[in-house]
């Protein structure tokens, strides 16, 4: 049998292809890719006829990896998959763990809690980076420069609790690997009362600007029906109208005693689901977060204060080997559903599969789909728009 | 998870479903490799499933001893918020010439067209019926398939030595 019958086909294509056609390259590094990613765009004049794009450049072999580390060593690497949240991938991977183990109740409350606070904080984080690189995209440079200000202080508060500024490794499976710096919650609430003028000011420069709805509004509508069949997930498939947020579908962690909404594209400026949906659909988001972390607050300050005696690693079992089984754990990552199947012997702490899904990956799969036939430059406000990171795509 | 074995059944005849995994944490049917897609078109449109979001799909080698390939497939359904793991398993000899074969899904689910092509690129698994079966994430020259249990470690590419 021949298995590269469809290179075969492909190389056909892009030599035929060239003789009427234009054959562009976009990338693999491109301002409007968080990573390198090459995309080929087959063009007619300035219409973009097709997309093909390639991965793979930023392949660190997550899954490989996982097959010689334990679950406990795997942790570091789940941060390395989407960089700029790497809190929730984190979480959701110890997640994973924990409820394979069977220890997912017994976790002191005040770490869920914590947990929560600095899945949400790196989740305004990752998200203003999306919105400020979006503005970049589009030629708006201020909201960039406004929002990398204001995602400094989530930084330097996520170091300040964990050590480190971008790969935090902090929150491990049956804990934490430290309690809260002390101070932390105060700040925290400094943060807060800080950011959330500014939000308002960025609504006004940027959301509401007229120059950036005309760029953006009716631009790359992506259907609802085909962002599920596409498997998109997060603000891309909530842009699209659908109401499907893994915080409160699976009621994980602390989220169910927690308030908060779930925001979805309205179609307000153009068609549903265009990029302007998807771009509002992120700053709702971070005020969302922003109220999730003050209901944190709260309880950290009120009800589950810290004690001289906690010990945020004391369920953080010495060995971790969970009976023989399968498990698919997926919780909310900040570009949607982030997945980890898991595949235990019951005999190794290390496991025998660990296949991760990364909801950029399949964000990325619709690109070629929404942007047949548009303009090069709205091909720019699409890629942006869906906010992939490349840590993800290639795992 | 009773209604969906009936369904089956009662839909494609009792060897639809060749075994059952259950009184683990997450419970998981095995299919018969031939009719995968199938089946899953069924789940995706039957109006008591609405099975229609592929969440994941993992190739799986299940080590030298075993001698079995296999896909899992993680599905939601989005209007009844319920989740459901099929597995397709079959015994395959290890031969890098011969791959081990099962029917694409990318008819039915539009994503499973890139999970499959990483299944096809690390796990070294063939999908017939598949539009687009490249690699993915490794060049298109590379040689093996890296997720494979006795897959040894290249240590060169075009001449050039990998640390």
């Amino acid at each position: 049998m021949n298995y590269n019958e469809a290179l075969e086909r492909y190389n056909k294509k892009i030599a035929e292809a060239a003789t009427e056609d234009m054959i562009l390259n976009m990338g693999p590094q491109h301002p409007s890719t968080h990573g390198v990613l090459r995309l080929e765009l087959i063009t007619d004049g300035e219409i973009v006829k097709e997309v093909i794009p390639h991965m793979g450049y930023l392949h660190r072999c997550f899954e490989k990896h996982a097959e010689s580390l334990t679950y406990q060593q795997t942790i570091p690497f789940t941060d390395r998959m989407d960089y700029l949240a790497s809190m929730t991938n984190a979480h959701a991977w110890v997640m994973g763990v924990e409820r394979m183990m069977g220890i997912d109740k017994e976790i002191p409350k005040r770490v869920e809690y914590i947990r929560v606070l600095v899945s949400e904080l790196n989740r305004i984080g990752s998200h203003l980076i999306a919105i400020g690189t979006y503005g970049i995209d589009i030629g708006a440079f201020t909201p960039f420069l406004w929002c990398f200000r204001d995602r400094e202080h989530i930084m330097n508060m996520l170091e300040w609790a964990s050590g480190s500024r971008l790969l935090y490794n902090y929150i491990w499976v049956g804990g934490l690997f430290y309690d809260l710096p002390v101070g932390f919650e105060e700040r925290c609430r400094e943060f807060v009362d800080y950011f959330k003028p500014k939000l308002k000011e960025l609504n006004e420069l940027l959301t509401d600007n007229q120059i950036f709805i005309k760029r953006t509004a009716s631009v790359g509508v992506l259907p609802h029906d085909v962002a599920i069949q596409y498997g998109c997930s997060g603000p891309v498939l909530r842009g699209s109208g659908i109401k499907w947020d893994l915080r409160r579908i699976d009621n994980y962690s602390a989220y169910p005693e927690i308030d908060f909404d779930i925001p979805v594209g309205k179609g307000e400026m153009g068609k549903l689901g265009d990029c302007w949906d998807r771009y509002k659909v992120r700053v709702d988001e971070v005020a969302e977060s922003l109220k999730i972390i003050e209901q944190c607050l709260d309880r950290l300050q009120k009800e589950l204060k810290r004690t001289p005696d906690f010990d945020p690693r004391a369920k953080m079992p010495r060995k971790i080997t969970p009976k023989a089984q399968d498990f698919y754990m997926r919780a909310e990552g900040a570009k949607g559903e982030l997945g980890f199947y898991f595949i235990a012997d019951g005999r190794t702490e290390v496991p025998f599969r660990a296949k991760a899904r990364g909801p950029s990956f399949n964000n990325l799969s619709v690109v070629p789909a929404i942007s047949k036939g548009v303009m090069i430059a709205d091909l720019i406000a699409i890629i942006g728009s869906i906010d992939f990171v490349l840590g993800e795509v290639d795992r | 998870m009773e209604e969906i074995k009936n369904l089956l059944t009662a839909k494609f005849g009792s060897d639809i479903i060749t075994g059952e995994e259950a009184g683990m944490l997450q419970p998981a049917l095995l299919i018969d490799p031939a009719r995968i897609a199938e089946v899953c078109l069924e789940l995706r449109d039957n109006e008591a499933t609405y099975f229609d979001f592929l969440a994941c799909l993992s190739g799986v080698d299940y080590g030298i001893d075993a001698g079995k390939f296999g896909v899992v497939y993680n599905l939601s359904s989005i209007p009844y918020k319920t989740q459901l793991t099929l597995k397709v398993i079959k015994e395959h000899g290890r031969d890098i010439n011969d791959l081990p074969s099962f029917p694409s899904l990318s008819s039915v689910y539009r994503t499973a067209e890139w999970h499959e092509r990483e299944a096809f690129d690390l796990v070294g698994i063939y999908f017939e019926g598949h539009p687009d079966l490249r690699r993915i994430l490794l060049p298109d020259d590379w040689e093996g398939y890296p997720l494979r249990k006795d897959y040894k470690n290249a240590e060169y590419y075009k001449g050039i030595k990998i640390d």
